[in-house]
């Protein structure tokens, strides 16, 4: 039945994420073997390096395989000067791969973690994002991807939690992307890699290892900007990306229960995000709700919500107008907690509170 | 990065602790901070220079001589290191004196008996020599159209001319030029046309960046040259990358960056000069010590002899040279560049000048430095005047060539401005372009916004941009 699901592993944090969820089911291109979100992106990184010469993976531990394992195998099978350890220095990667993407080649930076992405902030802003744009297009860095992993993990604390995403959002020149499964991160990253622009992909931690699914073995991309309906619904429109979309898949099926039926949205995308679905559902729907881990005040949830207002609130409007106020479910404006973090956490029963409050208004 | 496995390092701490107990953190305390725990065999401190010897550790342990070849040299993962029981630290600068500058040329534009450098033929000098004239003459006449308000902004060379030139002069048309902003001298020595700096002083449609950035961003994808960002210093990590990339693609050419000493206290400076060691990348590091970053004199800039002894510590060769001395310049940039691409390694070159100029036309210098001083740098030690002097001094050059080539220059610098003026900007649909590969959804709404309200409100637009 369910070509996806969360594997227990016996990790406490598993119960938490939920088992397998209708929204993955209705995936098209079923088959290949069932693997990990890291196997995936594993995969994604070999056919890279296999289907174009002019690739290159580096960052702070890949050589040995990442401390996630994403990069496992990569330097034996495609050389050392091909697939690298970096000095430790976060600008100094990032700098170095726009300096390598500038001369033609497809650059793949690690940062080990998202909440060490922030000494390269100024080479994503002010370099990487304007190197097309200031040069009038005599030069680009279009072959840079950064990935890194991100969110909650269960004990992650401070540092080893956080969500940036809406940091890059603000970015024109960027592309964000943040994948919800093994084979959407397969198929996104590869399309990532092989983007004329510099991208930011944002891989969900948690699921490295919890999430598992059918991926084909074979190379594919899936396309950018591009949010999916994976879940369809008339009451409710519901938009999160990467892990937390398994947590909103559980607050559909609670709600179902109590005749609430969620149409559930995978914005994949942030920026350039995909504005006209999200915008169809809730000319449907009549109702938003948006959730991310990352804290509330000026998180990507927000432009979300302002957006929709602005469009979906026209008397003009033929379809369904907003019928209640935009709700968002969030992260706290706290720094990410360790012994809180359940607290914290934009939780099922939060986003159910929200989804009935927002339904019946 | 960071501490991921905390739970499990925190458990191999409290093991340790454990097995080890007071004797390790005892050890550990004892070294860091003796100034709270000193122990009663320290009293004997008048035994100057072995104040922090082995002596310290005779309570705990039986007197030991250090004597054996096994504890002379310790294997650490990074290689063998020699040790010994005199404790002594490094001195903060050299003992002798300062590093040398590399120089071949005297003020009178002599060479200096018993020099090495490499030999220049006329054709080359003459045509270093014309650039550095033009440059000169570009930079007066600019500086003075953005004072009659023609242009927006603009920043000299003046008293670095040779820098650029020379060193540009040294390297093949093949090298990829990440420059900082005090360069222009590299894309006049590559043919970037006096036109083509104008059309970009002036923003207009010819001009590369689409008038998209400040006066004097040039770019030039034809010459090599990186179209230049104000940010300080963003650049150098960008020229290791593009090393690397020519080395894999085993090009016979190297990167080559340029930056000034202000730079060098960035972020940036240190990643790249670091990432280039270790990856064996093909870069040139060229330095313009000019002794000031806008206001900040090299005193408060940085505590190291110069810029060039840092390359040591990074596992690089690196030399001092005369700014102002272009044979000089013109020779390591060469001996630098066989280097760099022939054994796969970088280069960090200082060289040692004056910013004459002010900062940019934003800047007014003598409100933080002396002007004697200045007109001293300007007057005494004008760099394109001593190579002048070694032109002339060869026969290749005299006060005819000289004054006709600065009239022709100015002419064309003149010409350039009229034309450039009256050549409209680019149009409005630019500035949606290039941000990426294609217009995505948001950019093509906000556009049409755009032309709706330009439409209803014309009188708040400027009227030399197409709609």
């Amino acid at each position: 039945m369910a070509n996806l699901f969360w594997r227990s592993r016996g990790l406490a944090l598993a119960t938490r994420r939920g088992l397998c969820t209708s929204a993955v089911e209705e995936q098209k291109g079923k088959g290949g073997k069932a693997v990990n979100l890291f196997s995936a992106i594993n995969q994604a990184l070999h056919i890279a390096l296999e289907s174009d010469p002019r690739t290159y993976v580096f960052g702070e531990d890949v050589s040995f395989g990442g401390v996630f394992r994403c990069t496992t195998g990569l330097a034996d099978r495609f050389g050392k000067h091909r697939v690298f350890n970096t000095p430790l220095c976060e600008q100094g990667l990032v700098g170095f791969g726009i300096g390598l993407a500038a001369m033609g080649n497809r650059a793949i930076a690690e940062i080990q973690f998202a909440d060490y992405i922030f000494p390269a902030f100024d080479q994503i802003v002010n370099e990487a994002a304007k190197f097309r744009y200031r040069s009038g297009n005599q030069f680009n860095c279009g072959g840079l991807t950064i990935r890194a992993p991100y969110g909650a993990v269960g004990h992650g604390g401070h540092y080893h939690s956080q969500s940036p995403e809406a940091f890059f959002c603000h970015v024109p020149g960027l592309k964000v992307v943040i994948p919800r499964s093994p084979r959407e991160a397969k198929g996104l990253l590869l399309a990532c890699i092989r983007d004329p622009n510099p991208t930011v992909f944002f891989e969900p931690k948690w699921l490295y290892r919890l999430a598992v699914e059918e991926v084909p073995e074979h190379d594919y991309m899936l396309p950018l900007s591009q949010a999916e309906v994976i879940r369809q619904g008339t009451d409710i429109t519901l938009v999160a990306w990467g892990a937390q979309l398994a947590i909103m898949e559980q607050a559909c099926v609670e709600a179902e229960k109590d005749g609430i039926s969620c149409e559930l949205i995978d914005l994949k995308t942030l920026i350039p995000w995909d504005k006209e679905t999200v915008e169809a559902s809730v000319r449907k729907t009549g109702k938003l709700l948006v959730s991310h881990e990352a804290p509330i005040t000026g998180g990507f949830g927000a432009e979300i919500c302002a957006s929709i207002a602005e469009s979906c609130f026209l008397r003009t409007c033929l379809f369904w107008q907003l019928e209640a106020p935009v709700a968002r479910v969030c992260g706290l404006d706290t720094p990410f907690p360790l012994v809180y973090e359940p607290f914290y956490m934009p939780t099922k029963n939060k986003i159910l509170d929200s989804i009935k409050a927002t339904v019946s208004y | 990065m960071g501490v991921w496995f905390f739970a499990r390092s925190s458990n191999i701490a409290r093991q340790l602790k454990g097995q080890v107990g007071q004797g390790l953190l005892g050890i550990w305390r004892f070294g860091f901070s003796f100034g709270e725990i000193r122990p009663t065999h320290y009293s004997d401190l008048g035994d100057s220079g072995t104040l922090f010897s082995i002596r310290r550790f005779e309570s705990a342990k039986a007197q030991k001589r250090i004597d054996d070849e096994e504890d002379r040299v310790l294997d650490f993962p990074g290689g063998r290191v020699t040790c010994n029981s005199q404790m002594a630290f490094i001195p903060e600068s050299p003992e002798k004196q300062t590093l040398q500058c590399y120089r071949v040329l005297d003020d009178n534009g002599q060479t200096i008996v018993g020099s090495k450098f490499k030999e220049i033929n006329e054709e080359v000098a003459i045509k270093m020599y014309s650039d550095m004239v033009t440059l000169q003459t570009m930079d007066t006449i600019f500086y003075e159209a953005q004072r009659q308000g023609r242009i927006s902004f603009y920043l000299t060379s003046m008293g670095e001319e040779v820098i650029s030139i020379a060193s540009a002069a040294a390297l093949s048309m093949d090298d990829v030029i990440f420059p900082q902003y005090r360069e222009p001298g590299v894309l006049l020595w590559r043919g970037f046309t006096l036109q083509e700096f104008t059309n970009q002083l002036f923003g207009n449609k010819y001009d590369y960046g689409k008038g998209r950035q400040m006066p004097i961003h040039y770019g030039s994808n034809k010459l090599n040259y990186v179209t230049i960002s104000s940010t300080i210093a963003t650049q150098i990590p960008h020229a290791v990358g593009a090393a690397y990339a020519m080395k894999m693609d085993k090009k016979n050419a190297c990167a080559v960056t340029y930056f000034g000493d202000g730079s060098t206290s960035e972020g940036d400076f240190h990643a790249a000069l670091n990432f280039a060691a270790v990856m064996e990348a093909p870069v040139i590091f060229i330095c313009r010590n000019n002794g000031w970053a806008i206001s900040t004199p090299t005193s408060e800039q940085f505590r190291s002899d110069g810029i060039a002894v840092r390359g040591q510590a990074y596992g690089m060769r690196s030399i001092r040279v005369d700014g102002n001395d272009a044979l000089a310049i013109y020779s390591a940039v060469h001996a630098a560049r066989e280097m760099a691409i022939n054994e796969h390694r970088p280069i960090l070159i200082e060289t040692l000048t004056y910013r004459v100029g002010h900062h940019s036309t934003s800047d007014d210098s003598t409100k933080y430095r002396p002007v004697d001083e200045i007109d001293h740098w300007r007057k005494a030690r004008d760099p394109v005047t001593r190579f002048r002097k070694w032109v002339e001094k060869n026969g290749w050059w005299n006060d005819e060539d000289e004054s006709a080539l600065r009239n022709d220059v100015r002419k064309k610098v003149l010409n350039a401005i009229q034309v450039a003026e009256k050549v409209e900007k680019p149009p409005l649909a630019e500035l949606f372009t290039d941000v990426y590969d294609h217009p995505p959804s948001n950019l093509c709404e906000q556009e049409r916004l755009l032309r709706e309200t330009v439409k209803r409100h014309p009188q708040d637009y400027p009227v030399d941009v197409p709609v």
